[in-house]
């Protein structure tokens, strides 16, 4: 059925029209061609391998072994469906206690110990994607602003700002420092927007971060919360990763690290989510952890627009309070994280390729720097778009995460099995050593043209590289190229 | 020495935060603070508060269950079924195909066949809540408006208003046509919003109708779509109700009228339906927007990354509901059970001296005790309300908070009980009428 429908756009609200949704940023474009064209080892062994998406697939089967040997988690199983009938009728916004204490319990457990968490400040939300927007719902109005450090998960820019009408101010981090984030910067992005008369309400941290793979110490998020404590401004950590640290130095969450500082804890907040840690991203179990009263009342009332369905509150709170198993799968899953990250790692070494050192996430930060001729976003999305078509592998590009240096790229290992691994690694070996071939019959070349002049020599390079985008890609409305919204928003 | 602990200082939060527009400082949930610190109890607290202010749907679940033991695939995850770890991992806002399609035939088959639906024009949010604050996100900016008939459900005026910023204007109804929405009452609230400056954006209805418990006719149907298409405004119709309507032959859903002008100026038209009532499984929180519009679909479908239905409640579901006999055998015998519901109550008030509108949907019925009133005010319709609460112990929702333009009118629900405790609370009211006559 096709229905006449341009004539009623203009009668559509200004949200509804906006890029809000975040959809045309080139993040997205190589799922696109992912999905057109997705790899299968043995049915389509040449198409494009899914590294951008951040899932944890490595430990289903010790979710599967305990979901066969717990029947009645299920309310579908004849051990079960006694409690269907509670179950489904049960839609109070204060979530299922059994749920909120073993989500609690589970937190505190990620943490060692070292913080305990309270069911009552436990509220649900649509997933982490909800979570985040319900407490910017909560703490700002349209037009405030956030301080966000980047590189950040590119979907902030939906989740934080599209029905929220509210800022996002990014602080740069870059390779000088290995990315991490520092007071000064915080500080001198405050004082900034504040000269520009902007209302910052708040700092928004992801620890592990997002796409960096690295937890923040504990010196900077002491100092970043003594900051935001005097400054009034609210914390806010997405913790969404916090189970997924699989080297030195261990996690510290900013619930410890409220222990030892002088704050306001009314101004923190934690987001999380069993989307990563636990690789359940279809189960929509979002949390916000608010030490303040006010926001946990407010957001339990929002949590209205996207409750946990109670058929997976069930399941999952006896999931979370089985302690053997969660004793198992918070050492298990990290160690098979740190094996298949050190693998990755060293096959790129192998490709004379370097990650950031990372120690967390699904992820690893890859510096292809030294395969650009010039360190510019042009440079970095047509490197990308070489790594899309030819090398076949779906890879984030640095800028969709508001990267200021470009060359770097956001590669996924989690959500593969080990023989896609082998083959990832395979192509971007063989990817790298032609390149160097080519570069040095480009070198060659170079010599040959040197006597024409310069202008007709860039002219002509230029041309070359255009051929490399096929005329579906230079079609494409979500072209990066000079006139995407994200090189306008730098400018 | 004492020493002062000082407080953690308070922070300023939003003004979202700060409004009252969640509503619950209102009466329709201090009735249901009092039910919950004196709930009635057949063993244990019989003379406890009955919980009638609760639109659930408690009468079918016997029939869900049964269907539950058929499908051993909802559980399992496997033989043909999609396996747990794909299940887990899907996020995909499109929604599983098969639970798309499962939704549809559900709805088709309510619908007698009267109208089709595709699959692809579903779009799913976590309740019917989330689809109704997701629609206003997208058809109306901050201080636009939509119309509303009164009465009507009190969750609207956080659902629509709260976090969108959007206002509801009233298209008043009373009891001189069994307050049935006339182009007269549509044009002049159409009015006064002009005359306040506000932009109206659409108009939305609940057919058939909380509280009232009555289905929409054809015309008046055919009327609010030439009112809407004649201003150039939405309709969003919320037809939560639809699988609850007494005889099927009476339900009218505007696919259907749709359907037989040929999808002419179909594109401003827009459906919520939702799991919560007609199956009974509100917990689950499955909602759906069904939009004749292409932009709209899409947008909604954006928008519901931040209210997606569990993976797991969608395969459950689809499991269920792609059993087309289940699915048609489910809905006739839950017709008749709350037709059975329904005629007893009413029966049970007509003789205590209580006269009802006359209902053919839902789970409450629309009783009017005006005659009871003091005086015709809200004052004292809430008067009367806390003497129910308080003295009858029965938990009713005043007309009042569903914004009903004539006091006295009260929403009673009658499908969240079981038989007997229906027989314990016909028999409180009896006793206070007959208290009342001495």
């Amino acid at each position: 059925m096709e229905f006449a429908s341009e004539k009623t756009h203009e009668s559509l609200s200004k949200i509804a029209r906006n890029d809000g949704h975040g959809e045309d940023s080139p993040y997205f474009d190589g799922w696109k061609a992912y999905d057109q064209n997705p790899f299968h080892p043995t049915q389509n062994p040449d198409g494009v391998i899914q590294m951008g998406l951040a899932e944890n697939q490595l430990c289903f089967d010790l979710i599967e072994e305990w979901i066969k040997n717990n029947p009645t988690a299920s309310i579908c199983t004849s051990d079960g469906v006694g409690k269907f009938k509670d179950v489904a009728i049960f839609q109070d916004y204060h979530g299922l206690l059994e749920f909120r204490q073993a989500v609690a319990k589970f937190m505190g457990r990620v943490r060692r110990g070292k913080s305990t968490f309270d069911p009552n400040h436990i509220v649900m939300s649509g997933g982490a994607t909800g979570a985040s927007e319900t407490l910017i719902f909560c703490l700002a109005d349209p037009g405030d602003a956030f301080l966000v450090p980047s590189p950040y998960y590119p979907a902030f820019d939906r989740d934080l700002r599209w029905r929220t009408g509210v800022r996002i101010i990014p602080v740069d981090c870059d390779s000088s420092n290995n990315f991490q984030v520092t007071l000064a910067q915080i500080e001198s992005a405050y004082t900034k927007a504040k000269e520009a008369n902007i209302n910052v309400k708040g700092v928004i941290l992801t620890n592990p971060s997002n796409p960096l793979g690295i937890t923040l110490s504990r010196e900077t998020l002491t100092s970043l919360l003594s900051f935001t404590s005097e400054k009034n401004l609210h914390m806010v950590c997405d913790e969404i990763y916090s189970a997924s640290v699989f080297n030195s130095p261990a996690f510290t969450s900013i619930s410890e690290v409220m222990q030892e500082t002088e704050c306001n804890p009314n101004l923190v907040h934690i987001i999380y989510s069993l989307s990563k840690d636990m690789g359940l991203p279809g189960f929509r179990v979002g949390i916000i952890y608010s030490y303040n009263d006010q926001v946990v009342q407010c957001a339990r009332k929002m949590s209205s627009f996207g409750l946990v369905s109670s058929q997976s509150q069930h399941l999952l709170a006896s999931m979370l309070s089985d302690e053997v198993f969660i004793e198992k799968f918070l050492e298990e899953s990290p160690r098979r994280l740190a094996k298949r990250h050190g693998h990755f790692v060293k096959g790129l070494k192998q490709a004379n390729i370097h990650c950031l050192e990372g120690n967390a996430g699904l992820f690893l930060w890859m510096d292809l720097r030294h395969l650009m001729k010039v360190p510019t976003l042009d440079a970095e999305m047509k490197l990308w778009r070489v790594i899309i078509e030819d090398v076949k592998l779906n890879v984030s590009p640095g800028s969709s995460f508001h990267c200021p240096e470009p060359g770097f790229f956001r590669v996924c290992f989690a959500n593969m099995d080990d023989h896609t691994v082998e083959v990832a690694l395979k192509r971007i070996r063989e990817f790298v050593s032609k390149r160097s071939e080519n570069a040095d019959d480009k070198k060659l070349l170079k010599k040959k043209h040197w006597r024409n002049t310069n202008l007709r020599l860039s002219f002509t390079s230029s041309k070359c590289d255009e051929s490399l985008m096929s005329p579906h890609q230079r079609m494409s409305p979500h072209s990066p190229v000079p006139h995407s919204p994200l090189v306008r928003a730098r400018t | 020495m004492a020493i002062e602990i000082e407080a953690a200082p308070s922070v300023q939060l939003s003004r979202v935060a700060d409004s009252e527009t969640h509503g619950e400082n209102l009466a329709y949930f201090a009735g249901w603070k009092a039910y919950d610190e004196d709930p009635y109890n057949e063993a244990s607290n019989p003379s406890g508060v009955i919980q009638m202010g609760l639109a659930e749907n408690q009468v079918s679940f016997d029939l869900l269950e049964e269907c539950l033991e058929k499908h051993s695939e909802a559980s399992t995850w496997g033989k043909g079924a999609p396996g747990f770890r794909e299940n887990a991992l899907f996020q995909d806002y499109h929604g599983l195909l098969t639970f798309r399609k499962a939704i549809v035939s559900f709805m088709e088959e309510i619908r007698c066949g009267g109208a089709k639906f595709d699959p692809e024009r579903v779009v799913l949010t976590a309740g019917a809540t989330a689809a109704n604050e997701l629609l206003t996100f997208i058809l109306a900016d901050p201080g636009d408006a939509l119309l509303v008939p009164t009465p009507y459900y009190p969750g609207f005026d956080r659902d629509l208003r709260w976090r969108t910023g959007v206002k509801i204007v009233p298209i008043v109804c009373d009891s001189s046509n069994n307050f049935q929405i006339t182009t007269e009452a549509l044009e002049a609230a159409y009015e006064l919003a002009e005359s306040m400056n506000i932009r109206v954006r659409g108009v939305l209805i609940t057919n058939p109708s909380n509280p009232l418990g009555v289905t929409i006719s054809r015309s008046v149907l055919e009327d609010i779509l030439d009112f809407a298409t004649r201003k150039n405004i939405h309709l969003v119709s919320d037809e939560i109700y639809s699988g609850s309507v007494f005889s099927s032959s009476e339900f009218v859903s505007v696919a259907e009228v749709l359907e037989a002008r040929e999808y002419r100026a179909s594109e401003r038209v827009h459906i919520v339906y939702s799991l919560s009532k007609d199956l009974g499984l509100p917990g689950f929180r499955v909602g759906t927007i069904y939009s004749y519009n292409d932009k709209v679909v899409t947008t909604a479908r954006r928008m519901s990354s931040f209210t997606l239905i569990s993976s797991q409640t969608q395969h459950l579901l689809a499991c269920m509901l792609s059993d087309k006999k289940f699915a048609k055998n489910y809905i006739e015998i839950n017709r008749t059970r709350l037709r059975k519901r329904y005629e007893r109550i009413i029966d049970g008030l007509r003789s205590a001296g209580i006269e009802c509108l006359k209902g053919n949907a839902g789970l409450f019925c629309w009783m009017n005790l005006s005659p009871l009133l003091e005086k015709p005010t809200r004052e004292s319709e809430l008067d009367l309300w806390r003497t129910m609460l308080q003295e009858v112990k029965l938990n009713i929702s005043p007309g009042s908070s569903c914004h009903c333009s004539e006091p006295g009118w009260f929403r009673v629900c009658f499908a969240n009980m079981s038989e007997h405790t229906l027989e314990v609370a016909l028999e409180r009211i009896h006793k206070y009428m007959e208290q009342r006559r001495t």
